[in-house]
């Protein structure tokens, strides 16, 4: 049996690189305002960073394959869209209202893990570069959304829709517990299962990959479909929140955010490792000093400045421990 | 002013905490051809990184003509004239044989723009003198291994180096291009210059060193002059008792041959790599399939695998077999244990355990995919002890290995598959007797328990030793079928270089 000790030494660092960075944070902006540490406050960023939060876990398998998703934002968009026009259909047709957010839940996932799997489709079969596949569709998807909704809003005419996404279990709002079983599950997946070491062994070198038996193709094209997955639930929950999805306006940034999150919770971005935890603290740092820079009175359009320094930061941090 | 070019004190150094090199003084005297020998895991290779300036001694020191060295960087350590010919190709796919030569030290012109003129001149007058037959403007990409080997030396000798080390040079060549690069560091020798020369091929060490320095296990054991021993005794001191037969006894032809072909190619044409192949293997066989590089060999076990696309006939216990990838020819029972090892075989950032089990990790997923750890470490445990891999856990990373741990790694991950047919694609390529010795014995057991094994070799002494019936290629077509007593050395190159049966013809 291992010791204690051992087992410290034996983790490894950059796994906690981002723990130790984020409690240093929640340390500071407690010392500068006395209501930081409250716990409505402390749940309304999680609840915030729980929307990109599910993406960047998707967007954490497609990083370490050794690929990227731009497109994750624009998809939120279309599949949303979508969603909401379904919805307005079912009410319209007479159905009962529990049904119309069946009929969302099921059109937005679809769209969206469609999108993901058009995406892998491109990536692991046609043979074309990931950043250029999804930079195109992430034009596509943004454009298909606003010829849909002449660049307005679609809102949801069924009101038992916006209820949910306002609801909570026990005081906690229901995107963060999604968020928590979502990471939950799928650290398992990437630590645990015969997939999760695939994409690991796909990112550290294809060739040796496509050596030892595995289908390569097929693995990159999963994570995709997964990224995808997560932008599905992600938009559910968000259109749920203001019981509509704007065209124009849902999904903005939400590619560097989840690309952030990743990053800075310690995944590689050159693939091959990296961790699903850490790209939960990646997405609560960024929530957090989102909400310090708020709390002390830094203009909102300095906040992208910081945010930009910080995942350079993390960046710098990753090379230097290679 | 002091006779040696290189003199050491008390150097050592350690990886994670492992001692890699202890307490090292030596001395490399200037002119001379050194010979360092050593086990895979000896420290050869660290101890000449750290001269070279790759890494940096944690212990002790060195002076390079009386002065004092602590390289940081290759670059630094290529001013003070200290140039090393990697065992691992460093060359830029994408960039030209010249750039490759320059890089990183680029000539330049007035206004610092490169002088492609003068670079251009040097590197192909470096590189007539190395008889490499490559002009500047070449791809490295598009270049054979030996190809690639003659710009690494052509890079080294590009500036003007004092010290060339050489790390396992001979490789991936042929006879003539060993003869010829043999000439080639006498008259570097002549001309002044000392050379380091790292090998596990004890005849060449012999036959072109002056002296030789045995490290074992991190420490000088022994230092002599060529002329003063003799190989088995090297081959001794390497690994600390008497090596008798480096080749398991040939269990002749017995009942192998009158087993069925498991493996049957029948006109197998893949252009342009090979046409018209045609052989079969039995069970409990090993076949050799020898020929020059650039014959056809590597090509056909690719094939075979999957990886490249095939016409022709492949028979896989008489019904009919075409794999479209290694995930086809591996379920169907093939192994494949590729030449490039880092490139093709290991992933060196994963650790020891998720190496071996990485071909045949469905076998221990359980339900919903999960791995089950523990029976996996139990299989990487077992390939340890079986194989006597050095390692200070199944978790360390493969990188933190020597190039033979790496190679066992290797093949215990192409094993634990439990294949039927097992291809080695030169398994003992860069690795020492004492390892070699090993590899032999495993793949005399596997064929004794019934595998069919296609061993792949330019190492005619290996394909000598190991095999009772050898298929030779040349130019992508089988140019012969030995064996029994018309199998020897003499035969095999008659039919791999085609001479003699031109003038016949």
């Amino acid at each position: 049996m291992k010791t204690v000790a051992e087992r410290l030494r034996s983790l490894d660092k950059e796994r906690w690189a981002a723990f130790v960075a984020l409690a240093v944070l929640v340390v500071v902006s407690s010392l500068l305002s006395p209501y930081f540490l409250t716990p409505r406050n402390l749940l309304n960023i999680m609840r915030q960073v729980s929307y990109t939060g599910l993406i960047a876990l998707g967007m954490t398998f497609v990083i370490t394959a050794g690929g990227i998703d731009l497109s994750v934002g624009s998809l939120a968009a279309f599949a949303g869209s979508l969603g909401v026009v379904a919805m307005n259909r079912a009410t319209q047709a007479g159905f009962d209202p529990i049904w119309g957010v069946i009929v969302a839940l099921l059109v937005t996932t679809l769209v969206a893990t469609g999108g993901g799997f058009a995406n892998g489709l491109l990536v692991a079969k046609a043979g074309i570069a990931p950043f250029i596949v999804t930079l195109g569709t992430m034009a596509i998807f943004r454009s298909l959304s606003l010829y849909m909704g002449e660049a307005g809003e679609f809102r949801s005419e069924n009101q038992l829709f916006g209820d949910i996404g306002s609801g909570d279990l026990l005081g906690v709002p229901i995107p963060v517990l999604v968020l928590l079983a979502a990471a939950a599950l799928l650290s398992v997946l990437y630590n645990r299962t015969r997939f999760g070491r695939y994409v690991k062994a796909v990112g550290s070198n294809a060739r040796v990959a496509r050596y030892s038996a595995i289908d390569v193709d097929r693995v990159r094209l999963l994570t995709y479909v997964l990224v995808g997955l997560m932008v599905g639930v992600s938009t559910v929950l968000i259109a749920m929140r203001f019981n509509s999805v704007g065209s124009s306006t849902l999904g903005i940034n939400y590619e560097l955010d989840a690309i952030a999150a990743v990053i800075i919770g310690g995944t590689a971005m050159t693939g091959g490792r990296g961790t699903v935890w850490g790209t939960i603290v990646g997405a609560l740092t960024l929530g957090v000093i989102n909400n310090m820079l708020n709390m002390v009175g830094i203009s909102p359009y300095l906040q992208g400045t910081v945010k930009g320094l910080v995942i350079i930061g993390a960046v710098f941090v990753q090379r230097r421990r290679n | 002013m002091d006779e040696a070019l290189v003199r050491s004190e008390g150097l050592g150094k350690s990886f994670g905490g492992v001692p890699v090199l202890q307490n090292l003084d030596f001395a490399i005297g200037r002119g001379e051809i050194l010979g360092l020998v050593g086990e895979n895991g000896a420290g050869k290779s660290t101890l000449m990184k750290i001269l070279a300036g790759i890494h940096r001694a944690d212990r002790g020191s060195f002076t390079l003509e009386g002065r004092t060295c602590d390289f940081r960087s290759p670059a630094e350590a290529r001013r003070a004239g200290v140039s090393l010919v990697p065992q691992e190709f460093n060359l830029v796919e994408d960039l030209s044989v010249e750039e490759n030569v320059f890089l990183g030290s680029e000539l330049l012109g007035p206004g610092g723009l490169v002088d492609r003129r003068t670079m251009r001149a040097k590197a192909t007058r470096l590189l007539a003198e190395l008889k490499a037959e490559v002009g500047p403007d070449a791809r490295i990409a598009r270049l054979s291994a030996a190809r690639k080997q003659l710009v690494e030396v052509a890079k080294a000798l590009a500036f003007d180096a004092r010290l060339l080390i050489m790390d396992e040079p001979t490789t991936v060549l042929t006879r003539r291009e060993i003869a010829s690069l043999f000439a080639l560091v006498r008259r570097l020798r002549s001309e002044g210059m000392t050379v380091v020369y790292i090998s596990h091929k004890l005849d060449e060490v012999k036959e072109l060193c002056d002296r030789l320095l045995v490290l074992r296990d991190g420490v000088l054991v022994h230092e002599a002059a060529t002329k003063d021993i003799e190989t088995h005794e090297i081959a001794a001191r390497m690994v600390g008792r008497e090596l008798r037969e480096i080749f398991p006894p040939k269990a002749g032809p017995g009942a192998e041959i009158s087993n069925p072909p498991l493996l049957e190619l029948r006109g197998l044409s893949s252009p342009p790599g090979f046409a018209e192949v045609s052989f079969s293997l039995r069970r409990g066989e090993i076949l050799g399939l020898a020929g020059l590089m650039g014959a056809g060999r590597s090509e056909v076990a690719e094939a075979l695998m999957g990886l490249r696309p095939s016409a022709g006939a492949i028979l896989l216990e008489g019904s009919a077999f075409r794999p479209s990838s290694p995930r086809e020819a591996v379920a169907s029972g093939l192994g494949y244990l590729s030449e490039d090892r880092q490139g093709s075989g290991v992933l060196t950032a994963f650790s020891l355990a998720h190496n071996v089990t990485l071909t045949s990790l469905p076998a221990y997923a359980r339900t919903l995919g999960l791995v089950d750890f523990r029976r996996e470490e139990g299989a990487a445990r077992r390939w340890i002890e079986r194989f006597g891999i050095k390692a200070s856990s199944i978790a360390q990373r493969l990188e933190n290995l020597s190039g033979g741990n790496q190679q066992k790694v290797s093949l215990a991950k192409t094993l634990d598959a439990a294949p039927k047919v097992l291809i080695v694609d030169e398994p003992t390529r860069g690795v020492d007797v004492a390892a070699k010795q090993e590899i032999y014995r495993f793949l005399a057991e596997l064929a004794a328990e019934g595998t069919a094994i296609l061993l792949v070799s330019s190492e005619l002494e290996e394909i000598l030793g190991m095999c009772t019936r050898v298929v030779v290629m040349r130019e992508g077509r089988v140019a012969g079928e030995l064996s029994g007593g018309g199998l020897d050395e003499r035969a095999i190159m008659y039919l791999a270089t085609g001479v003699g049966e031109g003038s016949a013809a």
